[in-house]
């Protein structure tokens, strides 16, 4: 129950980060001619970000089906180095109910907090970790495409930040004491923009830029620093 | 927008979605001993987190100026060790009170 109540407190800020982005986009979706239910029922179901977003443009200019899925696959594949990291992580004995129903809740936010944990992963955590953020993630969708205009403007712009400042504030303290990190992150970050701005790369979606900047970074971070048996 | 489409569009993006994440954890029950495997997958969310914050969070806030200021927040308050919800939230009064100033200047 402590690790419960452990996970609970943990997930509290990226519940909060979570309801000004999914506040987003339920405003987005709303617009875009989803109504109130359907859009609750995609972030319910999906828990990301950046996959519902571009999946609500091809609903709307009404895509294939093909096109949806290949689009999913391709923004939401970093959870496979995410999921497989995370399998390192849990006791071998955790039985495969428990590790389908984690696996639902693994995010982006989750997995980073998860993993800056010292202590070992365990279900109860876990499971503690995912109960608000998923709350935060459906409730904000809710809020969004109901009421689409009770935050002025410039509010809603500004609460843009907070997802990023938070991601800012789980990987500087420990870039600040490791040298290896703190390169890998630099390198991941110099990729991501060379991928953003060089028009040689303008049609590549942001989940291929995701992927490539971490493939690449920690495919360097592991050429240079090997872990040494034990760590 | 008919409501089969939207329904067949629903599931396809969350099983799919899903499937993504349980593969690895669900069925990959070894530890990996490979150094090179291991540090990789270390560094992986470190990469992640990186490459999603830059140079998205500048375009976050609909001014780059104030995007900068809150990233520069960000980046001062967890120097200081401040932890994840103080450093949110002081850079998004940051930002807030800089939106407020330009887009009165910028209209």
């Amino acid at each position: 129950m402590r690790e419960y109540t452990k996970g609970i407190k943990d997930g509290l800020p990226i519940c909060l980060g979570y309801i000004s982005v999914s506040f987003a986009f339920g405003l987005m979706a709303k617009r875009g001619g989803l109504s109130v239910l359907s859009s609750v029922l995609i972030s319910l179901t999906n828990l990301t970000s950046a996959g519902q977003f571009a999946g609500i443009e091809i609903i709307k200019s009404n895509g294939t089906l093909f096109e949806l899925a290949f689009a999913t696959l391709i923004i939401n594949l970093r959870y496979l180095l995410m999921s497989l990291s995370l399998s390192q992580r849990f006791d071998e004995k955790t039985g495969t109910l428990k590790r389908l129903a984690m696996s639902f809740g693994i995010t982006d936010e989750i997995f980073a907090v998860s993993m800056q944990r010292i202590a070992p992963l365990t279900f109860t955590y876990f499971i503690g970790l995912m109960t608000l953020p998923i709350i935060g993630w459906s409730g904000g969708t809710f809020l969004g495409a109901f009421a689409s205009s009770v935050l002025p403007e410039t509010v809603r712009l500004s609460l843009g930040i907070a997802i990023y400042a938070m991601f800012i504030a789980i990987i500087i303290p420990p870039a600040k004491k490791s040298r290896p990190i703190l390169n890998i992150i630099l390198i991941s970050v110099a990729i991501s923009t060379i991928l953003s701005f060089v028009p040689l790369f303008a049609g590549l979606s942001g989940g291929w830029r995701i992927i490539i900047s971490t493939i690449i970074a920690s495919g360097v971070g592991a050429f240079l620093y090997p872990q040494k048996e034990g760590e | 927008m008919n409501n089969l489409y939207l329904i067949c569009a629903v599931i396809t993006m969350a099983l799919i979605t899903y499937f993504i994440r349980l593969l690895p954890l669900t069925f990959f029950r070894k530890k990996i001993t490979n150094p090179y495997i291991k540090s990789f997958l270390n560094f992986v969310p470190y990469a992640v987190l990186g490459a999603m914050t830059i140079p998205d969070a500048f375009f976050a806030t609909g001014s780059i100026i104030s995007a900068g200021f809150g990233i520069a927040t960000a980046l001062f308050l967890s120097l200081k060790g401040k932890g994840l919800l103080s450093v949110s939230l002081i850079s998004c009064l940051v930002v807030l009170i800089l939106n407020s100033i330009l887009f009165q200047i910028l209209p």
